[in-house]
């Protein structure tokens, strides 16, 4: 029992980490249809700056701030020149260019930083509480905190404001919200931009945990895609629920089913998309619109 | 005066040519109809005058030059459209749509009046102000389009296809509406319709297209008269 909940907390912590890239994917894909396959490495790219902005001697919290202005403007720049002129393109064009991305940004980080991993500073003091036996520790409390409070600000953002209704509208309708005077590609580039921020909060979260290196965001690109694929791919609460039961789910496939293990354990997102698809296509919260004319 | 001029307006999709160079004018506090056949261009006209599509040619607006500007600026100058088929945000409230309709007026006390006249006009809508404006009737739904439409207080309003599979009786009480609406606020409207009768009967001047040419104006009451007319749009 004990092993159980001690499991599933493991579990929660790095689905809140899934959960953020997944937020980021799915906030990518309202605006723009798009899966992008190199959310993760943007993210790894501004993580990089971070650590080599506190490497040359800036505190913690302002290297970070600093790295998540640069993702912002990171997501903005690669929509505006990558994305924005093949947005009507086919599929595979669009999966070319994303895998090119994935591969471009990797390819950077690898010349900039070389092939070692780095520490990345811990954020949060070292600190375990252990209640009934199971241990909790700041990281983990972090992590959920963080989550938390990313979905919270982004609900208020699209809900409260008039700019987040302007893109949530701009994703949803286009043409319409032309013909009310919504500027839709800026809309789009924002998207971009905020879902970038997002997911260099996913590399934040991780890098500690992993080590900084190229490679760090593979298998978590991984468990994202499963999340949002499991959560629905236009609702940014279920990326939450999606990343959270893939973390879960990979925590307790790890230690209770006998064959997979540490080693094996990067089956078990693939096994949520499978299921996932072949029971419900759209996930947990995605809905068929319907529409009375 | 004119409220819009339309000179030599050319517009189409990709290579295809819809509008070959047409001319019309909505004076002050008019309504004028554009008719014609599916596929003639009246769609596409509507489209090019809201910059929603590009076209070459000159608009101006109140005398003020408009063809070169984008969609969100011709609607903060004051032209308003409601588009074929559904002018409303479906996966939006009724409230949500009010809001984004006056997603180019800055004062937010301006928005909330008018949200809430639009409430005290069709009561329908202040009951159903947090449902999906896709859960609303077609009739509904025009409603909301042409109050979504109004929220920026236009000079101009451009009205594609309202009639478009709604009750004759329901059609009837949106035009009643749009007369309404154009004698209070001496707002200028260009009408788009499959209702030539319906249409020529609230228009003082109508125009017809074909092929993306006018082929015919002249004022409603004449129009309305005239044989040609009467066969190809009237059913007589």
């Amino acid at each position: 029992m004990q092993l159980l909940v001690q499991q599933i907390v493991e579990g929660l912590a790095a689905g809140a980490i899934y959960a953020a890239l997944a937020l980021a994917l799915v906030l990518v894909h309202r605006a723009t249809r798009i899966v992008n396959f190199a959310q993760g490495e943007m993210g790894l790219l501004s993580a990089y700056l971070a650590w080599q902005l506190v490497t040359w001697g800036l505190p913690l919290i302002l290297a970070l701030l600093l790295a998540a202005v640069f993702s912002f403007g990171l997501g903005v720049v690669v929509f505006k020149c990558c994305i924005r002129p093949v947005l009507s393109a086919s599929v595979e064009t669009i999966v070319v260019i994303c895998t090119g991305l994935f591969l471009g940004f990797d390819a950077l980080c690898l010349l900039l930083w070389g092939p070692d991993t780095q520490a990345f500073p811990e954020i949060l003091p070292r600190f375990v509480w252990i209640i009934h036996g199971v241990r909790l520790t700041s990281s983990n409390v972090g992590m959920l905190i963080v989550l938390s409070v990313l979905a919270a600000g982004l609900a208020a953002w699209f809900k409260l404001t008039r700019v987040g209704l302007g893109m949530r509208a701009a994703a949803a309708e286009r043409d319409n919200s032309l013909l009310v005077g919504i500027d839709v590609p800026a809309m789009l580039a924002m998207g971009w931009g905020i879902a970038a921020v997002f997911g260099f909060v996913a590399a934040v979260l991780v890098a500690p945990n992993l080590l900084l290196s190229p490679t760090m965001m593979f298998s978590v690109i991984i468990y994202a895609l499963a999340a949002a694929t499991l959560g629905g791919w236009d609702s940014p609460s279920g990326a939450i629920i999606g990343g959270l039961i893939v973390g879960v789910a990979e925590s307790l496939g790890a230690s209770f089913i006998p064959f997979i293990g540490a080693e094996l354990k990067l089956v078990v997102p693939f096994a949520l998309i499978t299921l996932a698809l072949l029971v419900r296509p759209q996930g947990i919260f995605g809905v068929s619109t319907r529409v009375r004319v | 005066m004119n409220t819009l001029e339309v000179h030599a307006l050319e517009a189409g999709y990709g290579d295809i040519r819809v509008l070959r160079g047409i001319d019309l004018a909505v004076p002050d506090g008019a309504v004028v109809a554009l008719l014609g056949a599916n596929g003639a261009g009246k769609t596409t006209t509507l489209r090019a005058l809201s910059g929603t599509i590009r076209g070459r040619g000159r608009i101006t607006l109140d005398g003020e030059d408009m063809s070169a500007l984008g969609p969100a600026e011709r609607v903060r100058r004051g032209i308003a459209h409601v588009p074929q088929g559904r002018g409303t945000f479906v996966d939006f409230t009724v409230e949500e749509n009010l809001t984004l309709g006056a997603y180019a007026i800055r004062s937010g006390p301006q928005i909330r009046s008018d949200i809430d006249y639009w409430f005290s006009a069709f009561p329908r809508l202040l009951e159903r102000r947090r449902q999906r404006a896709g859960s609303l009737s077609g009739g509904e739904q025009q409603m909301l389009a042409i109050a979504r439409a109004l929220m920026t207080r236009p000079r101009l309003l451009l009205c594609d296809e309202l009639s478009q599979g709604l009750a004759p009786v329901i059609t009837k009480s949106l035009f009643a509406l749009l007369a309404r609406l154009n004698a209070e606020r001496q707002m200028a409207i260009l009408l788009v319709e499959q209702n030539a009768a319906l249409a020529l009967r609230i228009a003082e001047h109508a125009y017809v297209l074909e092929h993306g040419e006018i082929a015919v104006q002249g004022s409603a009451a004449v129009l309305a008269q005239d044989a040609r007319i009467q066969r190809a749009y009237l059913g007589r």
